[in-house]
């Protein structure tokens, strides 16, 4: 027989946790245009009935543009590049990187559109840089809720019991 | 009353695959076999300190005090950037975890269709376009990913290095994308100091053998004969190394391609990754951005004590949500793909919607902000992770 054990969750984080239990798709890498971090923009079928085409190409897109702006050689990784050597690259024991920063804003992106978008459709879409930078991943999973299971969950603690 | 079960905060680098040693929890990273490392580090020290234990009095004396300053700038370079090269992520990637490897796997067999019994299944060689050139991905039996353009494994890290050069054992790891510049103006400056080394020792024997004659100078010291030496033999490699790297610089080229001749031959794909302009190609390997670590070494694992129920809220990392937090997820864990629940009505999924928008996500307790977001927990440890509901 199969094993039923119920667990409530109450935040996204926690249901990173429990991706082992949800189906995912994985969005491969882009290399047309050389090894520039970029994801491919075409539509997965696994998701043609949880999402629109047009939100999921968003998403992608503005990834690949952050990326794009992240791996940019032009005037300010010059400054940075040369500023670092002339310090041996000590500064960077200090100082954080572009290419932190915008990683940084990346993974703010995704927590937005997570909480706007995809967490209301039963999805959850995973950064990149957790999978090196390889694959971006959509979990999903059938949401249930806490009364019809038998779960109950109290509101102050904020545990299940 | 369950027990509590205290675990041991365990860094990720810990539980990381392939053959390298870590040192400073985590903040260095090695391949195993150190002990050539250690000669290049004696080699250095040893000849530098010899280079202003006996030149450098004379010289700053009868020459300029210039002299042992600059050398000494040109010596803590050299040590920064071997330090630098030896101790950092040369860029390994990290192996599937085990969904991503069996959904490349659904992928490859669907592609190969129906292979006949007993006949061995074509190799497994992903073809992408880059720049209107075709190149092959191979796959990697090891990590269980196709490996990304440049990307190459490291049989004495065992790891898949992303743009891999080469493994150096002077230094002690492999050179990779992320700290192939390092290497490079090591090797560079480590050919100036020796050069620099080299030319002094000469103008002090010299000077000196003016002043009380050849053979006294060499009595008096002795170790410019060692340095002498050591600089004869490390200039001719080290500079032909220099010069080397500076050709495949140029032509945006790693070793490994240059060694397999990927890019030469009449027959073979040009390198779709020059820019066929020699000062753009240095530019972008040298000035390019400072890649991060995918690694994650210092991250925390997520290990959670199984049975911390009964134990007050706040040890708990649940302590950490606000009132508002209340996405009403919950998940019906089952040992069979997920099988839809028939209770669930249609109309209470617009509330879960609701409160999941409401959602801050705060970050946990047990995560401590590193710089980059934790990694994703491998599959057994998630399962350990969630808190069991025992009362259904």
């Amino acid at each position: 027989p199969l094993k039923n054990t119920n667990i409530c969750f109450h935040n996204l984080q926690e249901l990173r946790h429990s991706a082992s239990l949800a189906t995912k798709v994985f969005i491969q890498r882009d290399y047309s245009e050389g090894t520039v971090c970029r994801f491919q923009t075409k539509f997965p079928s696994e998701l043609d009935s949880r999402i629109e085409r047009t939100l999921f190409e968003e998403t992608v897109k503005t990834l690949n543009s952050y990326y794009a702006e992240a791996e940019m050689i032009g005037g300010q990784s010059y400054l940075e590049g040369c500023l670092a050597c002339a310090t041996a690259y000590i500064i960077f024991l200090c100082m954080e990187t572009r290419y932190e920063k915008v990683l940084k804003k990346i993974s703010g992106y995704i927590q937005e559109q997570n909480e706007k978008i995809y967490a209301p459709r039963g999805l959850l879409l995973t950064d990149p840089i957790e999978r090196g930078m390889r694959v971006v991943s959509f979990f999903h999973g059938r949401l249930f809720t806490a009364q019809n299971l038998g779960c109950k969950c109290d509101e102050k603690s904020s545990r299940c019991f | 009353m369950s027990a509590v079960m205290i675990t041991r905060k365990v860094r990720k680098w810990e539980k990381l695959p392939g053959k390298n040693t870590f040192c400073c929890d985590g903040r260095v990273m090695m391949a195993r076999q150190k002990g050539v490392f250690y000669l290049t580090l004696f080699l250095i020290i040893g000849t530098c300190s010899l280079f202003f234990a006996f030149e450098c009095p004379y010289l700053a004396v009868n020459l300029s005090p210039a002299i042992p300053v600059f050398a000494a700038l040109l010596f803590l370079f050299v040590m920064a950037m071997l330090l630098r090269t030896s101790f950092s992520d040369p860029g390994v990637l990290p192996r599937a975890l085990p969904e991503e490897a069996t959904f490349i796997e659904m992928e490859i067999e669907a592609a190969n269709g129906n292979v006949p019994a007993g006949q061995r299944p074509p190799p497994r060689i992903r073809n992408v376009q880059i720049n209107n050139q075709i190149v092959k991905l191979k796959y990697c039996y090891t990590c269980k990913i196709f490996r990304p353009p440049r990307a190459s494994h490291c049989s004495i890290c065992d790891n898949c290095v992303d743009r891999f050069d080469h493994h150096c054992p002077w230094v002690g790891n492999c050179v990779g994308k992320r700290n192939y510049r390092y290497f490079y103006l090591f090797t560079l400056s480590l050919s100036l100091l020796t050069i620099y080394i080299f030319t002094f020792d000469i103008v002090h024997v010299v000077m000196r053998s003016v002043d009380s004659g050849f053979l006294n100078t060499l009595k008096e010291t002795p170790g410019t004969v060692l340095e002498v030496l050591v600089c004869f033999f490390t200039l001719w490699s080290v500079v032909g190394l220099t010069g080397f790297h500076t050709y495949l610089i140029s032509l945006n080229q790693t070793t490994n391609e240059d060694i397999k001749g990927s890019w030469s031959g009449k027959n073979r794909v040009q390198n779709p990754y020059s820019h066929k302009n020699i000062i753009k190609n240095c530019c972008e390997v040298l000035c390019g951005p400072a890649y991060p670590s995918v690694l994650d070494r210092r991250g925390l694992m997520q290990e959670d004590s199984p049975a911390s129920e009964t134990s007050p809220p706040s040890s708990s990392s649940m302590n950490s949500v606000p009132q508002t937090t209340h996405a009403m997820l919950c998940l019906q864990k089952t040992t069979a793909p997920l099988i839809p629940n028939e209770h669930t009505p249609d109309d209470v999924k617009p509330s879960i919607a609701d409160s999941a928008e409401k959602t801050p996500s705060p970050k946990e307790e047990e995560s401590p902000a590193p710089k980059l977001p934790p990694l994703a927990s491998p599959e057994t440890d998630a399962e350990t992770s969630i808190i069991k509901d025992k009362a259904h």
